[in-house]
């Protein structure tokens, strides 16, 4: 009876541990997830302003003023311009 | 020693004492159970409540807006997530050097600051919207009474030049104006909360539940291109400068699906910085400002003439003296041309031979087309302040007000219904609703107004208006068949015609198989040099050549050089 009493209360003792440790297993994994999913926000914040940037830096107002100015780049004149027919062969 | 042999027992104590005892222990008892009774039965919510305060936290889950989209994916309006920061003035005591320190970073005047803190309120906004970055450098300060918030602000890359389309948002990220107003809805993101448990440290260590899942604001993708937007706002702004005029339009069209590629106005406003913003600059002219068209309403006259079968395509009508006499009114032309054939009616763009023509149905039947291509009504695209424009019934017409509407005048449209309706050649006389955003399956016919046929003839009349002999030459495309028609109109001025005009000019390209319908309008130009074909053919040639071009359109006419306006020959003048 008594070595009985013992393995019963040994074996609650033992559940309970268990229960402690995966309780802090449970909420680490949680903390952790947590941690991920602040860093996806993040990192689609970063993204949206990077996106913005791209637009700011390839503007058509900016490209045009470099291509012009910079690159003395000019738009082809009527005669310069040479259509292929792409269904023909 | 058993208990039974204690000393203690053979001393008879009186039997009172262990009542007593026994009486004191009950007591307690009693006290204990009536006790949980009272925390566990009675008062266990409000304990609960205090419990859970402890742990349980409900967290804001913000949703956001949607990014808005050209057509090919290009971003024109995304949120990115800045800081607001607010005080609870009460709590707020700084030092001297602190708010020095507070208004620097907040580059504001020590004193606003100071007499912001001093207000009644239990909340007062210090600035709102200001760089995370600086708002993390608040937050060291470890100030008493300030506090940040996160909040979104939208910003616009493409800043002028999408300005009227896109429109923007208030401060609460509540759509005011274009886009952002009409696709509110779907634009807006609807921010969540759910219940957490949150340990000593502040860390979430438990999720309890969702109380409302947040909803992400959808993207929302144009039809508009960027290229063509940015294209025909140069050339505006350009146009604008050379001729001095006050306001102008532009209104990109895809001939094939009804998509809106391009929509322009000027003066425009800097979406990012809305500072002393005037009304001006807010104006969405090419849907809110109705003006007279002007000439650019005679092929629809001519079309319905033809329609009607009491026209052919050259049927000759008799325009000399060049004037005409309805009652006690007269219909001038600018030049005389004597006999003129329906198309050359609209080549030299005669107001007596679309007048003539004009009076042979009876008002029902112009009132009919008109209503048909979408006049007098808005065209509902969801944008505040649309509107449709004025055409009265057609029982109250007179036969002078019906003569002059055959030339566009006593009517008003606004920009975007004239560019709508010329859809109509541009198509097979069918016309298709417009639509703000891009369109993967296209209408493929639309509401019929016009036969095939007589879209087909007015598009080649609006083919020799753009001819040598025609009243805009300037409006041609080298490599291109281009088709379109001028309008110059007088400015109502308090009820009467005043000195001032609306140069126009409505046309579409390749006339082989049209793309692109592209309505140019320039409000009072001020140089002195005001027809339609002088000032807006220009810009329409010029938009029209670079947007085919950004498009790949093959060209349709043989690469050419243009044909030089005679110096010695008299430009074509429209009639007003």
């Amino acid at each position: 009876m008594l070595r009985l009493n013992l393995i019963l209360m040994i074996l609650a003792l033992a559940s309970a541990i268990g229960t402690v440790a995966s309780n802090h297993r449970a909420r680490k994994m949680y903390a952790e997830i947590e941690h991920e999913q602040a860093r996806m926000r993040d990192l689609e914040v970063e993204w949206g302003q990077l996106q913005l940037e791209q637009s700011t830096w390839a503007g058509h107002a900016r490209v045009e003023q470099i291509a012009r100015n910079k690159l003395h780049m000019k738009s082809p004149g009527p005669g310069q311009v040479m259509t292929i027919d792409a269904a023909k062969p | 020693m058993k208990f039974s042999h204690s000393p203690l027992l053979s001393q008879a104590l009186p039997a009172w004492r262990s009542r007593l005892m026994l009486l004191g222990l009950l007591t307690c008892f009693v006290t204990l159970i009536g006790w949980s009774l009272y925390l566990q039965v009675f008062n266990s919510t409000f304990l609960q409540e205090k419990g859970a305060s402890r742990y349980s936290r409900v967290v804001e889950l913000s949703a956001t807006r949607g990014r808005i989209m050209d057509r090919h994916g290009d971003v024109l309006a995304v949120s990115t997530p800045v800081k607001s920061i607010w005080a609870i003035p009460e709590d707020a005591k700084l030092q001297p050097a602190q708010a020095r320190g507070l208004a620097g970073l907040l580059e504001m005047d020590v004193r606003e600051l100071n007499r912001k803190l001093a207000s009644e309120r239990d909340f007062v906004y210090l600035k709102r919207q200001i760089a995370p970055e600086v708002a993390d450098k608040i937050a060291t300060l470890n100030l008493p009474g300030i506090h940040d918030q996160r909040e979104y602000r939208r910003y616009y890359p493409s800043a002028e030049v999408t300005a009227h389309m896109l429109g923007f948002t208030g401060a609460e990220d509540i759509g005011q104006e274009g886009v952002e107003l009409a696709f509110q809805g779907t634009l807006a993101g609807k921010p969540g909360s759910r219940r957490v448990i949150k340990d000593r440290r502040g860390q979430i260590v438990e999720d309890v539940e969702s109380i409302k899942a947040p909803l992400e604001g959808k993207d929302v993708m144009l039809a508009l291109d960027a290229k063509i937007q940015y294209l025909a706002y140069s050339n505006l702004r350009q146009a604008l400068a050379d001729n001095k005029a006050k306001a102008g339009g532009i209104v990109v069209l895809d001939a094939k699906t009804g998509e809106v590629l391009a929509l322009v106005n000027l003066p425009t406003y800097n979406p990012n910085n809305r500072v002393r913003l005037v009304g001006a600059q807010l104006r969405n002219r090419a849907l809110t400002d109705t003006y007279e068209p002007g000439s650019t309403m005679k092929p629809f006259t001519a079309a319905l003439a033809l329609e009607k079968g009491k026209f052919r395509y050259d049927t000759l009508i008799q325009t000399a003296p060049g004037t005409l006499t309805i009652g006690t009114a007269t219909i001038h032309d600018a030049h005389m041309h004597g006999l003129l054939t329906v198309a050359q009616v609209i080549q030299k763009s005669s107001n007596v031979g679309a007048a003539k023509m004009a009076l042979t149905f009876p008002p029902e039947e112009m009132w009919t087309m008109f209503d048909n291509l979408g006049f007098g009504t808005p065209l509902k695209l969801g944008f505040p302040g649309e509107v449709g424009g004025r055409l009265r019934p057609a029982k109250s017409w007179r036969p002078i007000e019906q003569a002059t509407m055959a030339y566009g005048h006593g009517i008003s449209v606004t920009l975007i219904q004239l560019a709508h309706a010329y859809l109509a050649f541009a198509r097979d006389g069918d016309l298709v609703p417009l639509s703000l955003t891009r369109m993967d399956t296209p209408p493929i016919t639309g509401k019929p107004v016009f036969s095939a046929q007589t879209a087909h003839e007015v598009r080649a009349m609006l083919e020799l208006a753009v001819l040598p002999g025609g009243t805009a030459p300037k409006a041609q495309v080298a490599g291109y068949r281009v088709a379109g028609k001028t309008g110059t109109a007088h400015k109502l001025d308090g009820g009467a015609y005043a000195n001032k005009y609306v140069a126009s000019f409505v046309g579409f390209a390749p006339a082989s198989d049209p793309r692109l319908v592209v309505a140019v309008m320039i409000d009072e130009p001020g140089t002195g040099v005001y027809y339609g074909g002088d000032v807006a053919a220009p810009v329409f040639s010029r938009v029209m050549a670079g947007s085919l071009r950004a498009l790949g359109v093959a060209p349709d006419a043989a690469t050419r050089t243009l044909p030089a306006a005679k110096e010695d020959e008299a430009p074509v003048r429209e009639s007003m």
